[in-house]
């Protein structure tokens, strides 16, 4: 499948969860801030992402979860550099670019997560 | 007390699909509440709600009511027609997606008219369920299932279906 190709579906994917307009959904786009999604909609995207590509998604897998549990993630509401490094790791699908340098408050990461960080997610997953 | 939307339980596949019944009657104050051009109507958002504990009652099953599930989203949800005093409402939950996190379901809506004997397709929902206690932020929720109250094990019980519930 091209890129192009998951690109189309994604967009139908989002449109369903978010009712969200095809057009509005660019590849830039971050889901959170752009497109409106709150934290149940990952779940619902993630469920449509696995009927739509016939694959199995794993918690966490996604989208990041449950960062703050851990202290060596996550101080005073940071990211540290064991977090960023431990993200980078396992989401390779994400572009962490904009907070190595910049604001690290972990209520930003959730806009990290833009259209084109699905298009990568599924083009890894698919190439299996 | 949880307000109950569905009076039984009659069809039952394991982590598939289950089945209820919701008898509509003016002995519900919220009908006299709710008068249409002098109908009384049950409220969209009610019949949602019994669809809602019908698909709720299908993923609670499937871990032995030990999760608290929650609904969390309403994904679609159409009613073709007004649903009334006297009307049978056939609840069909199906279970289409479900891991540690929550659940998403399928459902349609069924609707016999007092005096009629056949089954007209009424509407369709589509909803998402939380498994609270796996919830994305971590948030720490009661030990105590308060989700599954007596009222969903004495419809359980009614239906023959007890042991899902123990």
């Amino acid at each position: 499948m091209s890129r192009d190709d998951i690109f189309e579906k994604i967009q139908e994917v989002l449109d369903e969860a978010l009712g969200v307009d095809e057009d509005e959904v660019t590849p830039q786009a971050s889901l959170t801030s752009d497109l409106g999604a709150e934290s149940i909609d990952f779940l619902d995207i993630v469920f449509r992402l696995e009927k739509t590509f016939d694959f199995k998604i794993s918690q966490g897998e996604l989208f990041p979860e449950n960062l703050t549990e851990n202290p060596d993630w996550v101080a005073d509401g940071n990211l540290t550099d064991a977090g960023l490094s431990m993200l980078k790791e396992r989401m390779t699908h994400v572009d962490f670019a904009s907070i190595e340098e910049g604001d690290r408050n972990i209520s930003k990461i959730g806009d990290l997560i833009t259209v084109n960080s699905l298009v990568n997610f599924v083009e890894i997953k698919l190439a299996g | 007390m949880r307000w109950l939307w569905i009076d039984c339980i009659v069809e039952y596949e394991a982590d598939k699909r289950l089945v209820a019944i919701k008898n509509v009657s003016l002995a519900e104050d919220v009908l006299h509440d709710h008068v249409i051009n002098g109908k009384p109507i049950m409220p969209f958002s009610l019949v949602i709600e019994g669809m809602a504990q019908t698909a709720g009652i299908l993923v609670g099953t499937t871990s032995g009511f030990k999760e608290k599930v929650i609904l969390a989203k309403i994904a679609k949800a159409s009613l073709d027609s007004d649903v009334t005093a006297g009307d049978t409402l056939r609840y069909e939950a199906i279970l289409e997606r479900i891991d540690d996190a929550g659940a998403s379901t399928s459902g349609i809506i069924d609707r016999r008219v007092a005096r009629g004997d056949a089954w007209e397709r009424i509407g369709k929902v589509e909803l998402l369920f939380s498994h609270i206690d796996n919830n994305m932020a971590g948030t720490e929720f009661p030990k105590h299932n308060f989700v599954f109250s007596d009222n969903f094990k004495m419809i359980l019980e009614t239906a023959g279906l007890a042991d899902l519930a123990e």
